[in-house]
């Protein structure tokens, strides 16, 4: 039995190699490519079946996304995004249940090899949808708190401001003094859990996905037939579960970014 | 001792300890939120996405604990 990491060569083009996940990951887009064109070019006022699950899983997801961004202008913008990244995670994490996909091996220069494997199992597209999550988030982040406000959410220079208010006043305030520095630490903390967001992230979807492969990989080797059933099931949990926690996760921080934070409002009302 | 051996028995344990958070985690938003539907479940539709989403990010650390254990088997 082995297990790997990285994915396997199929063929190269020119000096870029083409893997066996890439490859996937490349039919399924053009899978999901052609079923919204059929839709879209089929639109009817009265909706033929596809049309009509299509139309319900859209208004349910922008209903969903609203309910979660909270205003109409800014779930227009972002759900195309959020979507795109659960549909797309949803077919390919699915993908891995059609049957008889796992037998069929092809034989290339490095030897026998399976043609197919789990797209999300292959750290590299999962890094990279990561990368445009957690770059979307900041960007929208500098946008809204302009690159002042953005800089300053990390380098929190307040409280040592105020401290050094009250020496000029001629007054030394200790409690000011932690509370500045506290402020200071937060702040660079928030830093590492800006960077941690794409470790957790992207290591979340990965290796539930490669888990799941390796867990029934090994069942399989067990107890043919049998024993890998239940896992299988808790496999497609995972398969569905996981596509709507990493969009789901991805709309949280954009949420998250594009807010003023409470505390201001609040003051300014209260103000 | 091999460090074969001691890789695998790093890796396991790495996961083994790893997991017993997440699981303790999981378990008290789980059966807050049914506690919650239980209560109104009216607001099932509401409740739910919110505690796969929460179940998610308690699940960090345990995702935290898969990677070392990979990194300790592919890569040391």
């Amino acid at each position: 039995m082995e297990i790997s990491l990285s994915p396997e060569i199929l063929f190269t083009i020119g000096s870029f190699p083409v893997t066996n996940s890439f490859f996937w990951s490349v039919i399924l887009s053009l899978f999901l490519i052609g079923l919204t064109l059929l839709v879209r070019t089929r639109m009817k006022k009265i909706p033929g079946v596809l049309q009509n699950i299509v139309e319900m899983f859209l208004e349910g997801a922008y209903g969903f996304v609203q309910s979660v961004i909270g205003s109409e202008k800014k779930a227009k913008k972002v759900f195309p995004l959020v979507f795109t990244m659960f549909i797309f995670t949803l077919f390919a994490n699915l993908a891995t249940y059609i049957p008889g996909q796992a037998a069929v091996d092809i034989k290339t220069a490095g030897g026998v090899i399976p043609l197919f494997r789990a797209v999300m199992a292959d750290y590299s597209l999962v890094f990279m949808m990561t990368i445009i999550s957690v770059l979307t988030t900041q960007i929208i982040a500098i946008i809204v708190h302009g690159p002042f406000g953005y800089i300053g959410k990390f380098i929190n220079l307040g409280g040592i401001k105020d401290l050094f208010k009250e020496i000029l006043k001629g007054k030394f305030k200790p409690a000011l003094l932690a509370q500045g520095f506290l402020d200071l630490f937060l702040g660079i903390m928030d830093v590492i859990g800006e960077l941690a967001k794409v470790i957790s992230l992207s290591f979340r979807l990965f290796g539930n996905m490669f888990a799941g492969e390796v867990l029934s990989a090994v069942m399989l080797f067990l107890f043919p037939f049998f024993a890998p059933l239940p896992f299988m099931f808790l496999g497609l949990l995972t398969a569905v579960v996981q596509a709507f926690v990493f969009s789901v996760l991805t709309l949280i921080f954009i949420t998250m970014a594009s807010e003023i934070e409470e505390d201001k409002l609040a003051e300014e009302a209260t103000i | 001792m091999d460090p074969e051996a001691a890789k695998l028995i790093a890796a396991g344990i790495a996961v083994g300890f790893g997991a017993i958070g997440p699981g303790i985690g999981e378990g008290i938003i789980a059966g807050r939120a049914l506690a919650a539907i239980g209560r109104n479940p009216e607001a099932s539709n509401k409740i739910m996405p919110f505690m796969f989403a929460t179940m998610a990010i308690a699940e960090s650390t345990g995702i935290y604990a898969l990677v070392i254990a990979l990194l300790i088997l592919f890569v040391f």
